[in-house]
Formats: C-alpha cells, sequence, structure tokens
C-alpha cells in the first residue's frame, strides 16, 4: 500500500507553491524529498499528510481519500514530526512521548513499555524524567522523534503504516544523524513507509531508496540515488557546482562542493 | 484539606460556634429531623450555602482557568481572556446604571444584576469566539488579541458608565467588582451546582486531547484529535462556568489563573491530574480566602476578591521562588 498523490497542485494567495505533482510514497520504503529552501518540499509534506487540501488533485492513503480516513484511524496508520514544535508545558520526556500512545490506546502498562523501548531507539533513556523544558535542542528533537515512533511502533490493523519526518536530523550532531538513518532502515525493513525531507544530499544519498529532487514547486528528478544525482543536477537544482565520486565505505554517491 | 477548611469556615463568622455544635447540626439536618435554632438557622440558610457556593466557585475558576491555558498553551492565560469576565462586568454596569440594581425586585430569587452578568460574559465570548473563527477553523492567536480588544471596550463602556452615575451606583459597581459572595442562598448553589456537574462530567473526557493540543495545534491533529470540536467544546464550556460564577460571585480574579499554575509547578502539566487538582486547590483556597474576608473586619465584611489575591500571591511567589532555586 501507499500514499499517493495524484496530480496535485497547491495555490495560495497567488503562488502556485506545488503544480501537477504526481508522487507514490510505498510502504517500505524510504522516499527522500531534497530541494532548496522554497522549492515546496513542506508544503508536499502537508498537503501529503492531509494538513493542507490540496487546490487541484487528490491524495490517497492505502488506496482511500485522505479525507475519508476516520481521524483516529489515520493517526494509527500516519505520524508526522514536524519541522520544529514549541513546547512550553514542563512534560517529562516520558509524558510527551506517551503522548504519541493516544491514537492506540492500549492500555497504561503497554505505553509504558512502549515509551521506554522508543526513547531507548533515540538513544533518550537518559532523558526519561527530566523536563522538556530543560533540554538542549537535540535532546528535544530526539523525544519528539520518539514520541512519532511510538505512534507506529506496533504494526496497525488498520493497514500499512508510514512515518513522515521534515529534517529530522536538523539539531543532531553526527551520530544521532546516523542514529536516525539506522532507526528509518530498520522502520522500513518492518514494512513501514518513510518519507522525509533532509537537506544534506550525503545523508539523503544514503539512505534514500527513492530520491526526489524538487525545485520550484514542481519534481525535477526521481528514483535511485544513483541514477537521480548528477552534477548536471545539481548545478540546475542547487546552483552549485559540485564533484560527485562513490562513498569509498557505503558505495553511495558522495556529493563534494 | 478541604474538609478541614470547610468546617473551619463553618464555625468563623460573627457568631463563632463550636466544631461539635456544627457537626451535631449537620448530622441532624441531613437525618431530617433537624429542629429549629438559631444556631441551626445561621449554619444550614446562610453559612451552608455559602460555603457550597465557594467552594464551586473556586473549582470551576480553576479547573477553567487550567483549561484555558492548555487551550492557548500559555501558562499566562485565564479565564477572563476570552471576554467572560469583562462583557459580565458591562452586563452588570448596565444593570446597575439603568435599573437600579438590587433596587429592583429579584426575578425568581435572583437580582437582575446575576442576569445581567452572565448575559453580558455570554455575549462577549460569543463575539470573541466569532472574530477568531474563520473557513480555516479558530485561531487562538485571534481569538487572544480579539479577547483583548473586547477586554479593553468592556473597559471603557465601564469607566464611561461609572462616570455618570451616582455615588450610589459607583459604590455598588466597584463592590461588585470586587467579588462577593454575600448573599448565597440555596437557589444559587442550585444553579452553580447543576453547572457544575456538567462540567465535572465533560472536562475529564478532554484531558488527553489537552496535552496533546499542548504540542501544538497540528501535532494534535496528526495524533487524531478532532481540534476544532475541541476547541468549540472548551470555549463553550468555559463561557458558561465562568459566566455562571461571575454572574453569581461577582468577579474574583487570581483563582484562574494562579492555581493551575500552583499545581503544575507542583504535580505537572499533564491535564488528567490538573483538572481535578487545580479543582480542589481553587475550592480551598476560594474559602479560606472568603472565610477571612468574613471574619476580619467584624462585624463587616470586605469582598472576597480582594483576599483571594491577597492570599494566592504570596504563595505563588514563594513557589516560583522555590522553583528557580531547584533549577
Amino acid at each position: 500500500m501507499s500514499i499517493v498523490a495524484e496530480n496535485i497542485s497547491l495555490h495560495i494567495a497567488d503562488f502556485d507553491l506545488l503544480r501537477n505533482i504526481n508522487l507514490s510514497v510505498e510502504a517500505g520504503v524510504v522516499t527522500v524529498l531534497v530541494g532548496p529552501n522554497g522549492a515546496g518540499k513542506s508544503s508536499l509534506l502537508k498537503v501529503l499528510t492531509g494538513e493542507m487540501e490540496p487546490t487541484r488533485g487528490s491524495v490517497l492513503l492505502n488506496q482511500l481519500e485522505l479525507s475519508q480516513w476516520d481521524r483516529q484511524e489515520k493517526a494509527n496508520l500516519l505520524a508526522v514530526l514536524p519541522q520544529h514544535s514549541v513546547l512550553n508545558f514542563p512534560f517529562t520526556a516520558s509524558e510527551v512521548v506517551g503522548l504519541g500512545c493516544i491514537p492506540h490506546e492500549t492500555g497504561y502498562a503497554k505505553d509504558q513499555k512502549i515509551t521506554a523501548e522508543a526513547l531507548q531507539v533515540v538513544d533518550a533513556s537518559y532523558l526519561q524524567r527530566r523536563l522538556y523544558t530543560q533540554m538542549s535542542g537535540g535532546e528535544k528533537q530526539r523525544v519528539q522523534l520518539a514520541r512519532v515512533l511510538a505512534q507506529v511502533w506496533l504494526p496497525s490493523q488498520h493497514g500499512d503504516q508510514f512515518l513522515v519526518l521534515d529534517e529530522p536530523t536538523a539539531a543532531f550532531d553526527l551520530s544521532h544523524q546516523q542514529m536516525t538513518l539506522d532507526i528509518v532502515k530498520k522502520l522500513s525493513a518492518r514494512g513501514v513507509g518513510v518519507l522525509m525531507v533532509l537537506h544534506d544530499l550525503n545523508l539523503a544519498a544514503r539512505c534514500a531508496d527513492n530520491l526526489v529532487v524538487m525545485n520550484g514547486g514542481v519534481i525535477e528528478a526521481c528514483g535511485s540515488p544513483d541514477n537521480v544525482l548528477t552534477e548536471q543536477l545539481v548545478s540546475k537544482v542547487f546552483n552549485v557546482q559540485a564533484t560527485i565520486t562513490r562513498h569509498p565505505v557505503t558505495d553511495t554517491p558522495l556529493v563534494i562542493t | 484539606m478541604l474538609p478541614v477548611v470547610a468546617i473551619v469556615s463553618l464555625s468563623l463568622g460573627t457568631v463563632s460556634i463550636p466544631f461539635q455544635k456544627i457537626i451535631e447540626t449537620l448530622v441532624y439536618a441531613f437525618s431530617g429531623n433537624a429542629e429549629y435554632s438559631q444556631i441551626n438557622s445561621i449554619i444550614l440558610d446562610i453559612r451552608l450555602p455559602r460555603l457550597i457556593l465557594v467552594l464551586l466557585v473556586g473549582a470551576v475558576l480553576a479547573s477553567l482557568g487550567a483549561v484555558m491555558q492548555g487551550l492557548f498553551r500559555n501558562p499566562l492565560a485565564d479565564p477572563s481572556l476570552i471576554g467572560v469576565s469583562g462583557g459580565a462586568s458591562v452586563g452588570a454596569s448596565i444593570v446597575i446604571v439603568f435599573a437600579g440594581g438590587a433596587m429592583l425586585p429579584p426575578l425568581a430569587g435572583l437580582s437582575l444584576l446575576a442576569f445581567g452578568a452572565f448575559i453580558g460574559g455570554v455575549i462577549s465570548t460569543l463575539i470573541v469566539y466569532r472574530v477568531a473563527t474563520s473557513s480555516l477553523g479558530t485561531s487562538v492567536t485571534t481569538m487572544l488579541l480579539a479577547g483583548i480588544a473586547i477586554g479593553a471596550i468592556a473597559g471603557a463602556i465601564n469607566s464611561l458608565l461609572s462616570y455618570f452615575s451616582d455615588n450610589q451606583m459607583l459604590r455598588q459597581i466597584s463592590v461588585w467588582q470586587m467579588g462577593n459572595l454575600g448573599g448565597a442562598n440555596w437557589l444559587k448553589v442550585t444553579i452553580m451546582g447543576s453547572i457544575s456537574v456538567v462540567l465535572l462530567a465533560l472536562l475529564p473526557s478532554q484531558a488527553k486531547a489537552l496535552n496533546a493540543l499542548l504540542l501544538g495545534e497540528s501535532e494534535a491533529r496528526h495524533l487524531g484529535i478532532h481540534v476544532q470540536k475541541i476547541k468549540r467544546k472548551l470555549i463553550f464550556l468555559t463561557a458558561l462556568g465562568v459566566g455562571a460564577s461571575v454572574a453569581l460571585a461577582g468577579l474574583i480574579g487570581f483563582v484562574g489563573l494562579v492555581i493551575p499554575h500552583m499545581i503544575r509547578l507542583l504535580i505537572g502539566p499533564d491535564h488528567r491530574w490538573l483538572l481535578p487538582a487545580s479543582a480542589l486547590a481553587g475550592a480551598s483556597l476560594l474559602i479560606v480566602a472568603d472565610s477571612i474576608a468574613r471574619v476580619v473586619v467584624l462585624p463587616a465584611e470586605l469582598p472576597t476578591g480582594i483576599l483571594t489575591a491577597l492570599l494566592g500571591a504570596p504563595i505563588f511567589v514563594a513557589l516560583l521562588h522555590r522553583q528557580r532555586e531547584e533549577l
């Protein structure tokens, strides 16, 4: 199953934010969205997750129109991590992650277990009892990541699940960037469809099964990183002269600027 | 803590009554064979209804304060933000100035003043809500600003009305605005009681949604919460609860702002505990404040609203201080 964008356009206040986008985010596949600032990446995420209605076209989640889904069932299938969230109330890390369990409501003991496991996966077990308001930026982002992981922690009876991450690694150090990629790969191996926006082309090349390059509200290129990442494309889309070689260890494309 | 405060409060007053006598009277009254005496009458007709009204108003204001702070995702929000209090005071002033206030015969046991305040409160909330609601939903930021604007307009109308009123009216207006729980009777208790029951029945089920809302509206939506419906429901309940308490008890500030804040410092922001704990603490604080208000200048009384601030603010400052030291 999949999230499918059928010929969507988004038009707000005389601006064409998205034009005729066709995209399929498949379950069990890591789809990475890259592109320069203002290319429409976040707008596309908002349309694909139902936060914004497309001006034209439609979005299907597991073959059913997004707006037709029951709210709670949809929340069991689709977890979304926004670029940054503001939380000014002194919840502990465990409480924040516990909020991710609201859609499935499997009972206190099970929620506790999921919460602890999710925190462990993002290397934040030591934060359990700490207050969110007193954490560093990277710690906050890890706790938020654990929250959306908790939301799709267990398979759902309603169908294939999807995780949408908007620049999840922005506040992370190198080891936590690596950790995020590992988590994403594990999830996709379990059958979860992952869609994320990344700015680092090399990170994208390392984890994407399907790399989507956006520019000016349209999809410029789409496919495996090997095929998509060319010097020509980087120069055209990002306006940067780059050399592309192979990564000596992972053998994925390596963009050097 | 609440039961102790309540019994002590019953004993205090112009005529002080020993605890033993109070408990005897209550037991007799509930077993249905109360004999008439002056003490009985003081307890059952004056102090008990007042106590229960104070308790309910305190609980309602504090728990709705917690609700508003959650909904606005702002720990400095209080129930008056959506314009209820401002509108209510305009309603009350209009009644006092144009209808002579308490001089009019009461309508079904309630003064016209109470009706004026309630209607004023509900109308101004409706205006604030309409201003902030578009096809995209209700914007809490716009609501906050609209609430401030309505508050300013209400303040201006109040000043205007005060300017044109005579001494007697002026005194009535300002006493009303200080909040006064005198003149409680069983009818008021019944009204406030039934509204409290409605709130008690509906608020706990919103606690999880309020927790999710603290993350942000779109985050809450992705967790499967029907954000617009929750907002509409909570704003309606707040207008109802605060409108009724303002109508029956006047403006009592501070309880709605500070009690939830204090409780959050003590037990954290989870609304499943925050709402009931705030209700209990709000009831206790208001009972203490009201008891002191009744005895501090015997045989007269002070308006309760003055006491809530005098009493609550130092506790709050102490808590803030303690929290800073822990950091």
